[in-house]
């Protein structure tokens, strides 16, 4: 007995599963005919299926294959660093402004009573500036495309002296998108926290700052991992915009060996599928801790798992930028 | 600062290109979604693997690549996308009928793109219908295209319709890209115009190309706020 996978319909029967199979085969055969005029024909006829432009990509014995392999390694290596690095700066500032906004909330009804009124104002005024000041930071930051920020970034900086590595430009632009991106998730996790946690908490006498850190984050952390991930997935994605920087990942690397080799169909081919072999198994494992994660506390007989709301976590998917 | 006011149609002009930009490719990958989205969640399990093979496919891309593979592949399958020269539309939006093909081509990826994330819009919001709903709709003998159109995707469209705006606010965000294609006059072509060639001062220009994006996106995320909370308070 296959297990019911839809409550949209019936498990189709035998003559239903014959017609399917009969339809799809009927289907398969259109299309393949469909496939073969209209994509196979025209590359044929231009010789985009020849092994002269295959033959560096995937023949072993072709001259330039080991050259061309090379210098996508070196594109495969430069992305990872630029991923990984702004992935870690990302999530380390990403948790600090969440936990700054979290505070800053909290101090906002914070009267200062046992002070002097001038400095009590003063704290007050500082707080609400610095509240505005990150509100403002985020949705700016939020709104605007990450090509444009990576832009600004590289093109800005030298305006005012400060030059760095065209990785840097790239680290630099992806952690101003991401890290807000991120505090965001993290800090709609912390408030979607049952209120209880952190009453608990302030009645053992933890100060703000330790409840935060002890109690909220690390749970927000736990609910929000497959928004995280995802997240980490965009940011992959996002490192092949190093290439208007010209910055030398993948992409970047591709356009080279397609300047001398012509071949561009095949090289995206190639990236594309190993874009989509990284990506594809970043999500699966996304999938696996948010399976995990709800299995976990169902077991241990608790309420069902806050799964974060549905536009985070799309948000985090469709952010996803480019 | 003065730029931004002598140069006001020139932003202006890429402020409405990206704007035609977003709006056609919104329309086509809504289509397109719905149609994935229906794949996906079909009876039929070749159709369902077509859907699930599309969704993962242009998920997992970047955009940039979409963008390599249209302004290359389809000049090499011998289109030139001429058939986005549709009569009528092209009065409006003057761009689709130009010669150079690059912006029906960024068009395209663009579409092709975002289509795959609306369909997961969608299908999050169907699979937000409580599971009794359709059950009661198949018991009641409904066959599946009558247990969608009259039970579950009336009630999906309210779990859709936030998930959705953040994947059109991600489109609008992301066409940003079409101006490093070759498309002249975007906004963000239009930047990158006016600062390396143009010699215009950077930070003004910066501003003017920030807030053009801005107007697009903030008020939509605001929006779908609002709508969010209105939403969690009636349940």
């Amino acid at each position: 007995m296959t297990q019911q996978s839809s409550v949209l319909y019936d498990v189709p029967g035998p003559r239903q599963r014959r017609i399917t199979l009969f339809s799809s085969v009927a289907a398969l055969i259109g299309l393949l005919v469909g496939a073969y005029f209209l994509i196979y024909r025209p590359l044929d006829e231009t010789g985009q299926l020849s092994m002269e432009l295959w033959g560096p990509l995937i023949d072993p014995g072709n001259e330039n294959f080991a050259l061309v392999w090379e210098r996508l390694g070196v594109g495969i290596k430069n992305t990872l660093i630029a991923a990984a690095l702004a992935i870690v700066t990302s999530l380390v500032v990403g948790t600090l402004l969440a936990v700054l906004r979290i505070q800053l909330k909290g101090l906002a009804q914070r009267r200062y009573a046992g002070f002097a009124a001038p400095l009590a104002y003063l704290l007050r005024g500082l707080n609400r500036t610095l509240s505005i000041v990150t509100r403002f930071c985020v949705e700016v930051f939020r709104g605007l495309p990450v090509v444009i920020t990576i832009f600004f970034v590289a093109r800005g900086f030298p305006e005012f002296g400060i030059t760095f590595d065209n990785l840097w430009y790239l680290v630099i632009g992806l952690t101003i998108y991401n890290s807000v991106v991120i505090a965001e998730i993290l800090r709609s996790g912390m408030q979607g926290l049952a209120g209880g946690q952190a009453e608990a908490a302030a009645a053992i006498g933890l100060a703000p700052l330790q409840t935060t850190r002890m109690i909220l984050l690390p749970q927000a952390f736990r609910i929000m991992l497959p928004a995280l991930i995802s997240q980490l997935v965009v940011v992959l994605k996002d490192t092949s915009l190093g290439f208007i920087i010209s910055y030398e990942e993948t992409l970047n690397i591709g356009k080279q060996i397609i300047g001398v080799l012509d071949n561009p169909i095949q090289v995206y081919t190639v990236l594309a599928v190993l874009f989509i072999a990284v990506n594809y198994s970043l999500s699966k494992l996304a999938q696996a801790v948010q399976n995990r994660l709800s299995r976990g506390r169902r077991t241990a007989n608790t309420p069902a798992p806050q799964l974060p709301p549905a536009a985070l976590t799309s948000q985090a998917e469709g952010a996803g930028g480019t | 600062m003065s730029v931004l006011i002598d140069k006001f149609d020139v932003f202006a002009s890429g402020f409405w290109l990206t704007l035609q930009i977003c709006f056609l490719a919104a329309i086509g990958a809504l289509i397109l979604g719905s149609v994935v989205a229906v794949l996906r969640i079909s009876p039929v399990p070749p159709l369902r693997a077509v859907g699930t093979a599309y969704v993962n496919i242009f998920r997992n891309l970047p955009l940039t690549i979409v963008m390599f593979f249209a302004a290359f592949g389809l000049p090499a399958l011998g289109s030139n996308a001429d058939f986005l020269r549709i009569p009528g539309l092209d009065i409006v939006f003057s761009r689709l009928g130009t010669d150079l093909p690059y912006f029906r081509f960024g068009l395209i990826a663009l579409t092709l793109y975002t289509a795959a994330f609306v369909c997961e819009a969608l299908r999050s919001g169907v699979n937000a219908v409580p599971a009794g709903q359709a059950e009661a709709a198949r018991s009641l003998g409904l066959t599946f295209t009558q247990n969608l159109r009259y039970v579950v995707l009336p009630q999906s469209w309210a779990a859709s319709v936030v998930p959705l705006g953040s994947v059109i606010i991600a489109m609008i965000k992301n066409s940003a890209l079409i101006g490093f294609f070759g498309v002249v006059g975007d906004l963000s072509a239009t930047a990158d115009q006016l600062t390396s060639a143009g010699g215009e001062p950077f930070i003004p220009v910066a501003i003017g190309i920030s807030i053009g994006y801005l107007i697009m996106t903030v008020p939509l995320g605001m929006l779908l706020d609002r709508i969010e909370q209105r939403q969690a308070v009636a349940r």
